[in-house]
């Protein structure tokens, strides 16, 4: 068995065509060459590099997956390669690229009127607006249809009030995609963020997701026209819809996150030397690395079964759970094994353990927490629904 | 401004390579793009651009009909492909391909410029672009470090090891790029499904009328044997005795490195 299959133990890419071979091959590259050289420099500083988001945009990755309006038109497989590939590199470039695509252009896409198509998607697949979407709130997590952020009709105007938590790219966004409550329930806004009475803050001193900018914005008395209400978003279905797009990303990304640990522990025991012989030849390391190397081909099977069934239209929201659940913890438990073995090169930016180990803390908790996707597991067994 | 470029498809140089029986490379595997190409491929897609018309268009010799690497070039933005592939070329030596790029090149029929890196990642024979000049007839311009057009005339500044020479000619005409002579761009995922669609010419040696004179039959040097490069010797060590720093660049200096 040769190292390089390390990363792809049941040759899984072989199921690829040739354009997603094409893909993996370009943002793999683009990775290793663009930003790589820089990710350290920016974990350590908390900044995202701006400065590649119209390279970003010019591999076509902002709305890959949307068709039309500038967009690529990926397959859901295609879509979650870019992902995987992405966020080898970091989870917080991940995330950038999910949040623009997912969680910002996906509702508009979806839910928006063909005027708010026209306008907003060309320039958001260009780069050209950058995009946060804002369901979370600071006492409104897991429960987000308990959100009180308002929204008052007044003539064919809309007043909004409230306020978001948690939201990445708040602070260098144009645009916010805000859901509040109505008289007539939950309905989704398109907010753009120099309007009157919008206020973003970075959220500063966190320790997971450093090479990504994350925020919170205040809406007081944020007057919008009726024309920036996404019309065909209509109760909760409207943001889960979102949700379940981006965390269909993070399924594949995660097996990019827990395979660079993996890489990244293989390189490290093979080269060091204790006691005479390379650290890889004891059977601690071994059981370890074995543990890895299941875990991570286990998350690989889970992403490319679950973008087949999307392709066939027959992915359900419980399946996106299980593969989220099960591939962030098999990255984050990969991750921090993989830290040991790195020893206290573990825990130094010159590697790429710790900042995965620590960014998936975010993931595991983002994008419905562990715990919640445990209870969805539950009720599709059961019927029964714990939450409720 | 139609531009040609000639572009290789070799085994992936991340993967061990291995040698036939007969010492030519084991192409069996999937090939790739020669990185080496993908300037030229560059250049030519800044040059049409610059002119604000025409088309880049690659021509490969390679077996099994292989594309793979032709995509990434047509997803870069290249027009269309001619593809030379046909058992007949198995064993086609330099001056052989370099017939059957000139041949491809006037299927072609409009080049005004025909690109080429100064030499392949897998062969290194560097001789191939101006034998495709001088069976074209076409002045050759080599080891380009940047290249411009106007009024029918491409002007070159050619590396050399003291800086450059800048070198004229008339169109058409046969240019070998560096490495480095422009940043290649990342394909878009756009221009990825683009190139799937994208045309290429599947010619055989007897479309070009090249029977007999090519592949093992037409080629006129064999390699016969291939040798491991000797195990690196061991430097020179010098113990510092506060001179050491002197002697290192004194060294350095020699080598003409510093």
């Amino acid at each position: 068995m040769g190292p390089t299959s390390l990363t792809d133990f049941y040759a899984l890419d072989d199921l690829l065509s040739n354009e997603e071979r094409l893909l993996r091959d370009t943002i793999r590259r683009f990775v290793d060459d663009k930003w790589m050289p820089i990710v350290a420099d920016h974990f350590d500083a908390g900044t995202f590099p701006m400065d590649l988001v119209p390279q970003i945009a010019d591999l076509g990755l902002l709305g890959i997956h949307l068709d039309g309006y500038g967009c690529a038109g990926a397959s859901a497989t295609a879509y979650g390669i870019a992902c995987r590939e992405l966020e080898r590199g970091d989870s917080g470039l991940r995330s950038f690229v999910s949040v623009q695509g997912s969680l910002c252009m996906f509702p508009i896409w979806k839910f928006g009127s063909e005027e708010q198509k026209q306008e907003w998607l060309p320039r958001m697949a260009a780069g050209e607006i950058i995009g946060c979407f804002g369901l979370t709130e600071p006492d409104h997590g897991s429960d987000p249809g308990s959100m009180t952020t308002r929204a008052r009709k007044d003539g064919d105007d809309w007043i909004l009030n409230g306020a978001k938590r948690w939201i990445t790219n708040a602070g260098i966004a144009h645009v916010a995609i805000v859901w509040a409550q109505t008289d007539e329930g939950i309905r989704g806004f398109i907010v753009p963020t120099d309007t009157p009475g919008f206020e973003a803050r970075k959220i500063e001193k966190k320790l997971s997701l450093r090479a990504s900018v994350t925020g919170e914005f205040y809406l007081d008395d944020v007057r919008i026209p009726e024309s920036f209400r996404l019309p065909e978003a209509v109760g909760m279905k409207g943001p889960l819809s979102c949700l379940s797009e981006a965390r269909y990303g993070i399924v594949w990304g995660a097996v990019g996150a827990g395979m660079a640990c993996l890489e990244a522990a293989r390189d490290y025991a093979t080269g060091r030397e204790q006691f005479g012989k390379p650290i890889a030849g004891f059977q601690i390391t071994q059981a370890k690395l074995a543990e890895m190397l299941t875990d991570m081909t286990n998350a690989s099977l889970q992403a490319f079964r679950l973008g087949q069934l999307k392709e066939l239209g027959r992915c359900e929201p419980a399946h996106v759970s299980m593969a989220k659940r099960h591939n962030v913890r098999a990255a984050i438990d990969t991750a921090r094994t993989a830290r040991t073995i790195l020893g206290a090169n573990g825990i130094s930016l010159e590697y790429p353990v710790i900042r995965h180990m620590v960014n998936l803390e975010s993931v595991l908790t983002y994008e419905g927490t562990e715990e919640i996707h445990t209870l969805v597991l539950g009720e599709t067994a059961t019927g029964v629904a714990a939450y409720r | 401004m139609n531009v040609v470029v000639c572009v290789k498809q070799i085994p992936d140089p991340s993967v061990p390579g291995q040698l036939e029986a007969d010492h030519t490379l084991d192409r069996s595997a999937k090939p790739i793009l020669d990185e080496s190409d993908s300037f030229g491929v560059e250049m030519a897609l800044q040059l049409v651009d610059a002119a604000g018309g025409g088309e880049v268009t690659l021509i490969s010799l390679a077996p099994n009909g292989e594309v793979s690497g032709l995509r990434t070039a047509l997803a870069m933005g290249a027009a269309k492909a001619v593809l030379a592939s046909d058992d007949a070329f198995a064993g086609t030596d330099a001056l052989g391909t370099a017939k059957v790029l000139a041949k491809c090149i006037e299927r072609v029929g409009d080049a005004d410029l025909v690109l080429a890196a100064t030499e392949s990642s897998d062969g290194y024979t560097g001789t191939v672009p101006v034998q495709v000049a001088e069976l074209l007839g076409w002045p050759a311009l080599t080891f380009a470090k940047k290249v411009d057009i106007a009024d029918g005339v491409v002007t070159i500044q050619r590396q050399t090891e003291a800086g450059y020479d800048v070198v004229q000619s008339s169109l058409p005409a046969v240019v070998s790029v560096t490495a480095g002579v422009v940043e290649p761009r990342y394909p878009s995922f756009k221009g990825i499904m683009a190139a799937k669609s994208k045309p290429v010419d599947n010619v055989t040696a007897a479309d070009l009328g090249l029977d007999g004179q090519v592949g093992w039959a037409g080629a006129r040097q064999s390699i016969v044997k291939v040798e491991q490069a000797p195990a690196r010797l061991a430097g020179e060590k010098f113990e510092d005795d506060g001179t050491a720093a002197e002697k290192i660049v004194a060294f350095l200096e020699d080598l003409k490195v510093i």
